[in-house]
């Protein structure tokens, strides 16, 4: 009952991290089945349909469902705490959002239940996604819980920029943030400017779908490369949604774990704006094979290519922050070191791919599986696995096993480079993407085999993962405040796991790495910016829950076309909505010094 | 600096941003209109892309009244200045000509939203239906979220009066009042918008 009505940051932060790894596991055992179909030639392990199923459920699990819960999940266990905030801004909107996600998420997987389910891609392209092609409610789950699920997405990124704006603690100015929260403060940026275009391409769709709207049907006068624009507009800063925490993460981990200042920290921070701005540019370089013409084709193709340079910044940072430091390898730090080349190499084939001619070539081939791949897993995953064995200690007041760590670094790792490496050569080699077999002896079967085999073991590293987390469970809860010793920034000074209230007393910082620097001078604790005093919360509440429960129920109505069930979801929403406006909530007030003694 | 403290007796300069709350509200507020902009540019985009998409359905100019719709836009643009007048009476602290003006906002978004039920009706009548071709649907989805933004206003508006009757002005409701004026604001300017590029541009063709 603590966990449904919970409004803390800490908490909802391990809620993210629940049920987003639990959606890893579904969309990886749907990606451990669509390799085992693919691992040998004329293989029918699946059947056709529900190969579709499994891809376009796959895609669109691990994008909206894992990865970027998991990335919540560490913005709110630590965001807060890196700025010396008490709490986020919005400690209410914050649990809404979610259980918005989890509910969408839900509705989104009774899918398979239903036994119809999305098969038209994760990018949902019209007119394979219309009502002409795709009659069954499938569709409609997609669209439907990525609506729902997107709620709680928008609410998250108002949340945590009014939070970095608003809640820093005295002296901390924008040019002393750690690198983490700017990460986080430029993707919140990109997140509010980004998922309205989703929005709407959702809804315009869903109008297509339930009301026989003509946005997308040519029939009607609708325009099926619109849907192409919307969603990449959309899905292009998506991207650097998903990328950027991780530099952000790699970038904390790197500083701590080379016991040496990031370097470049300024032109980390313009690289970081340099990249969010070029990455709201670029759509169309997914659509070049569309027939936007030689011009667009060449703006769009240099417009991509620049991104290569601000990202050539970070990378740079990060090695010559490690150069000459006393680096220690820890897991957190072998998963960051191992981030390092991954990504340059989904760099290299994505500036490939940037070259319009050349993406003729590879358009919809094993290259681009290969190359986003690279990107999102050997990128984005591993930066959140850093991140999670960096901050465990924090979230959960235990240290994680390191032998288990490294073990799970080293199959994880290993099992990614079998499995997407050898994609390149089957890409270039011709074999399409999104097919469900091929033809024996095209030069295809090896490198499948392999791809398969990398697969199955980059499951185990993620099982070792979970048992590492089990057999942590058991021990006690011991970790120190500044579990690593040589942590840098404010989330290191309080207890692990942090109190309620986080901070008894707003510290007052004084530069850069706040807490190293305090160190350096010999100082044991930082300087409080205010006076003891009892502490305000917001209270708990319920009606996050229930209103998101609202809008999974509204969804079934739309979608099934009971227009009293769906009036009835979005009253219980509209009514919760109203008890919060009318009955303004106080919170409590925790005295810390009664704590003290206690 | 508590809520309680300013509840009696006088309250703070501006009110909406007495607390850290209340500067939190303000601020997460035109983030989300920052949000909403790119929602209707998005909408805005889409009805441009598809506005002479008219298949055997009507045209724009065939179908849009003009002086109907001159008429619904000066009631919203009165209604915007209504809302100035009650943050002014809300920053000299005077409640009675607050609500009073509240209610004369929310009047006048309710002769807006009836114009526009009207309007739709006629259309629909002329065989302007949302399924008629690509551009009765980005019309309708466009002119029709506009509208459902303004019923939501409606609808808060007067939640709040309702809450300024049994609480009065303190710095928890202030925000609330600054915040749903702000509001207001917008979806009149989404309308001036409106009003351009789908009205005026489509009597145009
Ligand atoms: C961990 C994060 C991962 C993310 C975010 C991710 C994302 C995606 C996306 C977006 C697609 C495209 C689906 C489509 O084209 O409709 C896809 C396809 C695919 N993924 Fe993943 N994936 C992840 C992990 C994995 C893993 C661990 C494997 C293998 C073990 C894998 C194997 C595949 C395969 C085989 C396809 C099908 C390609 C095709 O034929 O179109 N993915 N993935
Ligand atoms: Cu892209």
């Amino acid at each position: 009952m603590d966990w449904l009505t919970t409004v803390d940051h800490k908490k909802i932060g391990i809620l993210y991290l629940l049920a987003g790894f639990i959606f890893f596991l579904v969309g990886g055992l749907e990606a451990i089945l669509i390799r085992i179909q693919l691992m040998k030639p004329m293989n029918d392990f699946v059947a056709a349909d529900t190969f579709n199923e499994l891809i376009t459920m796959h895609g669109t699990t691990m994008i909206f469902l894992a990865a970027m819960p998991m990335l919540f999940a560490l913005m709110n266990a630590v965001i807060p705490l890196q700025i010396g905030a008490r709490d986020v801004a919005f400690p209410f909107l914050n649990a809404l959002g979610f259980w918005t996600f989890f509910f969408g998420g839900l509705l989104l997987n009774i899918s398979w239940f239903a036994g119809q389910v999305p098969d038209a891609g994760w990018t949902s392209y019209v007119p394979l996604a219309g009502p002409t092609y795709n009659g069954t409610h499938g569709v409609d789950y997609y669209v439907i819980g990525l609506q729902i699920a997107g709620i709680g997405t928008l609410l998250g990124g108002i949340n945590f920029m009014a939070t970095i704006i608003n809640m820093r603690a005295p002296g901390m100015s924008f040019m002393r943030m750690p690198m983490f929260t700017w990460a986080i403060f430029i993707t919140s940026v990109l997140i509010v400017f980004a998922f309205p275009v989703l929005t709407v391409g959702l809804v315009a769709l869903m109008f297509d779908r339930l009301f026989q709207a003509n946005f997308f049907e040519v029939g009607g006068g609708g325009n099926t490369v619109l849907w192409e624009h919307v969603f990449w507009v959309f899905g292009h800063p998506e991207v650097y949604i998903l990328i950027l925490p991780a530099f952000g993460v790699i970038s904390e981990v790197v500083a701590t774990f080379s016991r040496k200042r990031l370097f470049g920290y300024s032109s980390m921070v313009f690289a970081l704006v340099l990249i969010a701005f070029l990455g709201f540019m670029v759509w169309a370089h997914h659509m070049f094979t569309t027939g936007l013409g030689p011009v667009a084709n060449a703006l769009f193709s240099i417009g991509t290519m620049l991104i290569a340079v601000p990202t050539g910044v970070k990378i740079f940072n990060w090695l010559f922050t490690l150069w000459g430091g006393s680096i220690r390898f820890t897991t957190a730090n072998l998963f960051a070191i191992g981030f390092i080349p991954t990504f340059v190499l989904g760099g290299v084939t994505g500036v490939m791919l940037a070259s319009a001619p050349a993406d003729y070539q590879y358009h919809d081939s094993y290259f681009v599986v290969a190359h986003f791949h690279y990107v999102i897993v050997g990128g984005l995953i591993l930066g959140i696995f850093a991140g999670l064995h960096y901050w465990w200690p924090k979230m959960f007041g235990r240290m994680l096993n390191e032998g288990l760590g490294k073990l799970t670094f080293w199959t994880f790792f290993i099992g990614f480079h079998l499995t997407f490496f050898v994609q390149h050569f089957l890409g270039l080699l011709g074999m399409p993407r999104r097919v469900w077999t091929y033809l024996p002896n095209q030069g295809f079967d090896t490198l499948n085999l392999i791809s398969s085999i990398g697969a199955f073991l980059m499951g185990i590293g993620t099982i070792v993962f979970v048992l590492n987390v089990i057999i942590t469970w058991a021990k006690p809860r011991n970790a120190a405040a500044d579990a690593w010793e040589d942590g840098r920034s404010l989330e290191w000074t309080i207890p692990s796991p942090p109190p309620e209230y986080n901070f008894k007393q707003t510290p007052l910082v004084r530069g850069i790495d706040a807490w190293w620097k305090e160190k350096t001078e010999g100082n044991t604790a930082m300087t409080p910016a205010e006076p003891l005093g009892p502490i305000h919360m917001p209270s708990p509440s319920i009606l996050p829950f229930i209103m998101s429960v609202g809008l999974f129920i509204a969804g079934f109505g739309f979608m099934y076309a009971h227009h009293w069930l769906a009036a009835g979801g979005i009253l219980v929403t509209f009514v919760c909505m109203f008890f919060r406006s009318v009955y303004d909530d106080h919170g409590f007030h925790i005295d810390p010094e009664e704590e003290v003694q206690a | 600096m508590s809520a309680h403290q300013h509840a009696e007796g006088q309250l703070p300069h501006e009110p909406e941003r007495a607390t850290l709350e209340g500067r939190n509200k303000v601020l997460g507020f035109w983030i989300f209109l920052g949000a909403e902009v790119v929602l209707f540019g998005t909408l805005f985009s889409a009805f441009v892309a598809l506005r002479h998409q008219v298949l055997d359905g009507p045209h724009a100019s065939e179908l849009f009244e003009l002086p109907m719709v001159f008429a619904a836009t000066m009631i919203l643009l009165t209604s915007s200045l209504m809302s100035v007048f009650a943050v002014q009476a809300m920053h000299r602290n005077k409640v009675k000509a607050l609500i009073g003006w509240l209610f004369v906002t929310i009047i006048l978004g309710l002769s807006f939203l009836g114009l526009e039920i009207y309007e739709f009706n006629n259309y629909v009548a002329e065989g302007h239906r949302m399924n008629t071709s690509a551009f009765s649907s980005s019309f309708y989805t466009l002119v029709g979220f506009h509208g459902a933004h303004v019923a939501f206003g409606v609808l808060w508006i007067s939640l709040l009066i309702a809450q300024m009757f049994k609480k009065g002005l303190t710095v928890v409701t202030a925000p609330k009042i600054y915040l749903s004026m702000i509001y207001w604001h917008f979806i009149d300017v989404v309308w001036v918008f409106i009003f351009t590029v789908v009205y005026l541009m489509g009597k145009v063709g």
